[in-house]
Formats: C-alpha cells, sequence, structure tokens
C-alpha cells in the first residue's frame, strides 16, 4: 500500500469542515442568546406609584429615590432565584454604597413578609407590585431583575437574572461609583 | 445520605470507564489476553454503579429529598408520583444523567451481546465507548453534578416540575430519543476499532448493521413520540416545527438511515466502505453536536434550559477531542481503503449511492439553516432566526427525488441490471402510479394544489412499487422470506403512509380562531363546536378550568370534548390541554386561549385531515426496523457462535 498525498488530502476534507464549524461554535457560546438589549436603557424609568409592602397605606414612586443613584431590584417570595440572589443583595446593602429598593412582583403580602423577616430585608423600601403593573412597564421578563437608576432617574444598566458576586464587582459597582461621581 | 451515594457512584463509575478505556486497548496492542479479557467485568462494572446512581437519583426523587439541589427545583410535593420519577430528566443535569446512564445500557449490550464476536474487536468496541463514557461522567460531576447539596438551608418546598413536561408523552420521549442519539456510539465505536486495527470488511459491517438498526429504532420513535407531545401539548396543533431540537434530533436520523443503507452495500459487495465509516463516524457526531447544542444553550428554543458558559466550553473541548480524533484517524486510514465491487451505473449500488447522497445533502442543508443564526450572531451581524420557510423549501425539492429512487431502489439488481429489465418490473407501477395522479388531479380539479398532486402521486409511486416487488418476489420464491426483507418493505410503505399524512395535513387543516361564550357555536369544515359550559378544574398540583364543547357533524351529534386551561401556581405558568377527538382520517382539535370579559374565551378550532398518518408512518418504520433486526441471520451468528466456542472448550 503506498501512500498517495492528494488522496489523504481529499480525505482530510471532513476534518477540516468539522473544525471550521467548531470555531463557529466557539464564538457562539460567548453569545448569550438571552441577552435582549432593553431598549429601555438610557431612557427615563417609567412612571409607576403603588403601595408599600410594609404600610399598605404610605406609596412607593419614583419621588422616592429623586435625585439619587439606586438599586432597583424585582423580586417575588416564590422565586427561587430570588433567594439563590438574596444573600448578596443583603451584602450589597451592608456596604451602604447604593441604596435598594425593590419591587415585590406578583406576590402576596403575607408570603413576602414573611420572607423578608425569616431572610432579612436589604431593601431601602419595597413597592408591593400585586399585578406585576409597574413591574410591566419596566419590560420585566421574570424575576429577578435588577436595574441601575441614576440621579436623573434614567435607567442605566439592567440584569436579567440573579445578580452575582461577579457581576456586582465587575459590572455594577463601578457603574455605580460612576453614576455617582455625575453631576 | 442519599446524595453522598449517588456522588460516590458517579466517582466509581468514573473509574471503571477510564480503565475500560485504556486496559483493553492496551491489551490489544501488546497482546496480552487477560487485559483484553477485562473489557467485558469493567463494562458491566461501569454499568451497575451508573445504574445506581441512576436510581439513587429516581429515590431522591420519589422520597422529595430537597436536600439535593436538582430535586428542590424540579420536583414538588404535590407532584404526582409518575412525573417525580420523570422528573429525574426534566433539567439539565439529570438529562445527563440519563444520557450517560443510556450509554451504560448500550455498553453493556455490547459486552452481553458480543460474544461471537473477535475478543480484541470487542475489546477495542468497549474501550472506545468507555472513553466516551468517561467524558459524560466528568462533565457531570464537574459541571452539572444532579447530587449537588442545598446546605444548609433546605427548603421546605421544591419549585415544580416544568408543566409542559408533565405529560405521559414526555415520560418515554427523552428516554428513546437517548437510546437513539448514544445508540449512534456503538456503530460509531465498530468503526473506530476497525480504522485502528485496520480490518475494514464485511464482517465488520456485519456486525455493525444491528447495532445501527436497533438505535435507529429508538431515534426513530423517539422523534415520533416528541411530534405527538407537541402536537397534545404545545396546543397550537403543529407535529413539526423546525425547531433547532427538533432539528438535532433529526440530523442524526438523516444520517443514520444513510448508514443503514451503505451499511448493506459494504457487507453484500464490499464497496462504500471508506463513505460508511464517515457515515459511522457522522451519525454519532452528530448525536454529540446536538446533545451540544441543546445543553449549551448555544440556540434558544423550548427545550434549551441550561445557560452555563462552563458547560458549553466543556461540552463544545469534548466534542473537539471525540470527532476531531475520530476524523484525523479517518484521514489518515481512510484513503488506504481499497473497496471492491464494481458496479454499473444502473444498479443497486447506484441507487443506495444516490439515496446516501441526497440523505446527506438534506441533513447538511438541515444542519446550515439550523447554524445559520449562530454564524450570523458570531460575525456580529445581528440576530435573525430562520423558520420553517427556509426548510421547506430545501427540503421539499430535496425528498422528491429520493422518494422516486427510493420506490425503484429495491426492485433493482446488484451491479448491473439492463433496462428492460428495470422496465418490466416498474411499468406497472408507473402506470398505477399515473392513473392515481391523473384521478387526485381530476377529483381536485377548481382549487388544484400543486403540493397535493406531487405529494399522494409520490405517495402513490412508493406504496405501488413497493407492493408490486412484494407481490413478485413472493410469486418468484414463495412466502418464505427473510424478515429483514418484510422489514424493508413495512419501513418503505411507512415512508408512503408519512408522506400522505404530511401532505393532506399540511394542506387541508383548517384553523379558525374564535371567540366564544357558553351558548356559541363556530362552524368548521362540516363539523359545528357548542361552546356549552366551563367548570372548575382542580388537579394534583394546579388548578384551572375546563370548557366543554359537544361537536356535531353535519348536524348530528358527534362527541364531547373537555379543552382545560391548567394553572400551576409554583411556577406561575399556564399550559393549554388540548382536547382531541382523534380519528385515522381526521383530528378535531380544541385549544383554549386566554378569558375574555364578559364569559367569553378566545379558542382555537382545528380540523387536521390524516395528521395520524404522520405518526402511523413513522410507526410503520420502526416496526421495520424491529422485524429487520429479529432477522434469524443475527441469531445464527449467534448460535454458530456458541456451538463454535463449545468445541474450543471440549478440545
Amino acid at each position: 500500500m503506498h501512500r498517495n498525498p492528494l488522496k489523504l488530502l481529499i480525505y482530510l476534507i471532513p476534518l477540516a469542515i468539522f473544525l471550521g464549524l467548531a470555531i463557529f461554535l466557539w464564538q457562539g457560546l460567548h453569545i448569550n442568546p438571552h441577552k435582549i438589549p432593553s431598549v429601555l436603557i438610557n431612557k427615563k424609568a417609567p412612571q409607576f406609584s403603588i403601595a408599600s409592602l410594609e404600610h399598605p397605606q404610605q406609596t412607593f414612586s419614583n419621588q422616592d429615590f429623586h435625585h439619587h443613584v439606586v438599586l432597583l431590584n424585582v423580586w417575588a417570595s416564590w422565586c427561587m432565584t430570588c433567594r439563590m440572589e438574596h444573600p448578596i443583595l443583603m451584602d450589597i446593602a451592608a456596604q451602604h454604597i447604593v441604596p435598594l429598593y425593590s419591587l415585590d412582583y406578583k406576590d402576596t403580602r403575607k408570603a413576602a413578609e414573611t420572607w423578608l423577616r425569616e431572610f432579612g430585608n436589604p431593601y431601602t423600601k419595597v413597592g408591593f407590585d400585586e399585578k406585576g403593573i409597574a413591574a410591566l412597564d419596566f419590560g420585566v421578563y421574570g424575576t429577578p431583575e435588577t436595574f441601575v437608576i441614576d440621579k436623573h432617574g434614567k435607567i442605566r444598566f439592567k440584569q436579567i437574572g440573579a445578580v452575582t458576586e461577579e457581576i456586582w464587582q465587575q459590572q455594577i459597582l463601578p457603574l455605580v461609583k460612576k453614576l455617582q461621581k455625575e453631576a | 445520605m442519599i446524595p453522598e451515594f449517588g456522588n460516590f457512584a458517579l466517582v466509581v463509575a468514573l473509574c471503571f470507564a477510564v480503565t475500560q478505556a485504556i486496559i483493553p486497548l492496551l491489551g490489544t496492542y501488546r497482546g496480552n489476553r487477560t487485559w483484553i479479557q477485562m473489557a467485558r467485568p469493567l463494562a458491566l462494572g461501569q454499568f451497575f454503579f451508573l445504574l445506581f446512581a441512576y436510581a439513587t437519583l429516581t429515590y431522591a426523587f420519589i422520597n422529595n429529598d430537597f436536600f439535593v439541589a436538582y430535586v428542590a427545583a424540579n420536583s414538588n410535593t404535590h407532584l404526582p408520583l409518575l412525573y417525580r420519577i420523570t422528573a429525574v430528566w426534566g433539567a439539565h443535569e439529570g438529562s445527563m444523567l440519563l444520557w450517560t446512564t443510556i450509554l451504560g445500557v448500550w455498553t453493556a449490550a455490547v459486552a452481553f451481546f458480543s460474544r461471537s464476536l473477535p475478543e480484541e474487536t470487542t475489546a477495542q468496541v468497549l474501550a472506545i465507548l468507555g472513553l466516551i463514557s468517561f467524558g459524560f461522567i466528568l462533565f457531570i460531576i464537574t459541571t452539572s453534578n444532579p447530587f449537588a447539596t442545598l446546605l444548609p438551608n433546605i427548603p421546605l418546598q421544591g419549585r415544580d416540575l416544568n408543566p409542559l413536561l408533565q405529560d405521559p408523552g414526555l415520560a418515554i420521549h427523552p428516554p428513546m430519543l437517548y437510546m437513539g442519539y448514544v445508540g449512534f456510539s456503538v456503530a460509531f465505536a465498530f468503526a473506530i476499532a476497525a480504522l485502528l486495527s485496520g480490518r475494514l470488511d464485511a464482517a465488520w459491517a456485519r456486525w455493525s448493521r444491528p447495532w445501527t438498526i436497533a438505535a435507529w429504532c429508538f431515534l426513530t420513535l423517539g422523534i415520533t413520540l416528541g411530534s405527538w407531545w407537541s402536537y397534545r401539548v404545545l396546543g397550537w396543533g403543529g407535529w413539526w416545527a423546525w425547531d433547532p431540537v427538533e432539528n438535532a434530533s433529526f440530523l442524526p436520523w438523516l444520517v443514520g438511515t444513510a448508514l443503514m443503507h451503505s451499511l448493506i452495500v459494504c457487507e453484500k459487495r464490499n464497496a462504500f466502505k471508506g463513505w460508511t465509516v464517515l457515515l459511522a463516524i457522522m451519525a454519532f457526531s452528530l448525536s454529540l453536536f446536538g446533545t451540544f447544542l441543546v445543553r449549551s444553550g448555544i440556540l434558544t428554543s423550548v427545550h434549551a434550559f441550561a445557560l452555563d458558559p462552563t458547560r458549553g466550553v466543556y461540552m463544545l473541548l469534548f466534542l473537539l477531542i471525540v470527532v476531531g480524533c475520530s476524523l484525523t484517524l479517518y484521514a489518515f486510514r481512510a484513503h488506504r481503503i481499497h473497496s471492491g465491487g464494481q458496479f454499473n451505473a444502473l444498479s443497486r449500488e447506484t441507487f443506495l449511492l444516490s439515496n446516501n447522497v441526497l440523505l446527506f445533502i438534506m441533513m447538511t442543508t438541515i444542519l446550515l439553516g439550523t447554524l445559520y443564526p449562530l454564524f450570523i450572531d458570531a460575525m456580529h451581524a445581528g440576530k435573525i432566526s430562520v423558520g420553517p420557510p427556509y426548510f421547506n423549501a430545501v427540503f421539499i425539492p430535496l425528498s422528491i427525488p429520493l422518494f422516486i429512487l427510493l420506490g425503484i431502489g429495491p426492485l433493482m439488481f446488484w451491479q448491473k441490471m439492463p433496462m428492460k429489465k428495470i422496465w418490466q418490473r416498474i411499468w406497472l407501477g408507473l402506470l398505477i402510479t399515473l392513473v392515481i395522479g391523473v384521478v387526485i388531479t381530476v377529483k381536485i380539479l377548481g382549487h388544484i394544489h400543486i403540493m397535493v398532486i406531487v405529494g399522494l402521486t409520490l405517495a402513490a409511486w412508493i406504496i405501488a412499487l413497493t407492493l408490486i416487488g412484494l407481490i413478485q418476489r413472493i410469486r418468484q420464491q414463495g412466502w418464505r422470506q427473510s424478515r429483514n426483507y418484510y422489514g424493508m418493505i413495512l419501513a418503505h410503505l411507512g415512508v408512503g403512509v408519512c408522506i400522505i399524512g404530511i401532505t393532506v395535513t399540511s394542506v387541508y387543516s383548517i384553523e379558525k380562531d374564535v371567540s366564544m361564550r357558553p351558548g356559541n357555536t363556530a362552524q368548521v369544515g362540516q363539523y359545528q363546536f357548542t361552546f356549552m359550559r366551563t367548570q372548575p378544574l382542580i388537579g394534583p398540583n394546579y388548578t384551572g378550568v375546563t370548557a366543554v364543547f359537544t361537536v356535531k357533524e353535519n348536524g348530528h351529534y358527534l362527541t364531547t370534548l373537555n379543552a382545560e386551561k391548567r394553572l400551576f401556581p409554583v411556577q406561575h405558568m399556564a399550559t393549554t390541554e388540548a382536547a382531541i377527538d382523534a380519528g385515522l382520517f381526521r383530528d378535531l382539535y380544541i385549544s383554549l386561549g386566554d378569558p375574555l370579559r364578559h364569559g367569553g374565551w378566545s379558542l382555537r378550532l382545528y380540523y387536521k385531515p390524516f395528521v395520524r398518518w404522520v405518526w402511523l408512518g413513522g410507526l410503520l418504520m420502526l416496526f421495520g426496523g424491529i422485524l429487520a433486526l429479529s432477522d434469524r441471520r443475527y441469531k445464527l451468528a449467534k448460535r454458530l457462535a456458541t456451538k463454535t466456542s463449545s468445541n474450543q472448550n471440549v478440545s
């Protein structure tokens, strides 16, 4: 059996095609198909005014965080990912760098209050968005989602899914510090 | 305690797998019989521990052991027992464990049924399977461990299984699909073993064939069940959507079908060997690739839920190693394969080759369509999606020549056949087909639909020629044909039945979106759907509404149908349980939409003629495969082997 280099080349074609495909797949891995650019980025946060969770007679609205850089976290007591995200939010609150506000999404008062009592309450104020109407205006797909809102009431960043230590340190914290320096 | 057992079993299985991959293979190179003979016990040992790990997870689900994170995420105290058992594969981690356990099943089957094979071949095949298994167990342990715990915060209640997956169809669909996917690993292992040893002969083809057919059968069943499930559960009355995950299962099926046919040529004519080996490598590579697509979350779809870059990176590396090494080995070995078997342009070989080429092109176009959005995204040119219009536009024109060839192929002789003989065998079939074609055209005159004429004529062509071939053969040689032959006939008839179903249901289905209140009646075709009332519905882990309908056909009472809307409180999700009156010639289908004001509902009513034929065709193909699998020749080989080995024992 003698070797025929030309013939070998032909038989290398499948390998070459596969390697080309693999390069594309490699690139594809670094694209998040769930990342849907929010139309609300750099736009004014939607106006809302809803009842506060702890004090039903009080309201929670955009006025509560007027002229401040804040995080607005959308969560629910029935949401497992929120439960996983919760310790990070407690950490963030303890650092006193940026106030944390929240919308309690499609929940019941009792369940939400029990949840906060049991696991701790990192929020400066919680709005009780029973029907998810305020969250709908924010374009929330599901819980948890977290928005960074600047001093002018504009949404500057949106995190779909849980905030992790990594996301906080690398994305949210630097942004918050930058926004706080802005006039 | 339970998760520790599971973890322990996985680690032991990993050790077995790595030993199974190395020792027997080294044994074949060093000619060490003891090492070669270790392949079987090692394979069985690995299988035992995988099974143990799997049983452990099932046990944790049955007992709702929320201490295990995976159980807490996919079960609930109100989830019925059946769905707690099937919830094991309801999400990523458990699916991977199922995948690996099924690989263990196939490995054990090879160890068990390969006693007639030379020990060296068995050792090589088992070593390759061990290598694949090693990769998967390592993947599970490092990136997707289903036994990870939620210490110290054990939740009191689980998040429940995805409501869409709470359906009996899903209880068997994924295991069957995985049996098919993973089954191609055996044909793959045989191909690699043949390339390694350089013994690529008719014996190799004969050993590979039953394993290929078996995997193909499972894949056929898996795809058919998946199609039926989506029809029942997703509530849009469709049976195929060219969804990336459906495509991922269809790609190995197409290549597997090609492989099954080219193996025949390898065995009988000693030809197409290089090509067949490539197909065997590709069938399994596409299975791995499909798993990668689904599990890495690289494509969005109903099915893809894991979105963890480390998993994707690991799987891609694994894919790169397995497929890259196999194709490299192929390149350096296959160019030295000498294929024998001269054949004429008019011969069965040519037809089988054309069948292979067409199936291969089909696979390529579907692969391209599936990956195209990804290519575009990878080149930062935006996000797009390729839908059914593309797939139908490329698939249908390619399937027409395939079906024409399919009719004639089985009537051809090996090597060469004069045109006159071919004509003798097909003229009657051609005549029948033309008559049927004309009758159909006349019958639907006025609203001619080209797809109906083409589709039904092709189906008539396949069925007529298949039956004529059968009759001619029985006349000449009597009833006692091999099961292999009858299997082929059945499977080819299945293709015809499937085409009829697809054609009629695609063209003549009636779909009506209506809003109705109790007391209203809607007309769909010759059927009157009357909305009688709604009543509350209370299930084990859901509540909801049942809408009761009576259906009349031209004024005569036909049946009462209950369509359901189920609300699953734990996952905050509503599902639609379509009401279906199934029949061989038509389905009536009601899917409940959303409640409107004043007690009204938005509804979708369907009349779907011949939709059952799509799945009936799939089942016929499956039975054809099973029949071929039960052929005497495979058993005979075994009996002969036991005889020789007992002779050896005597001597």
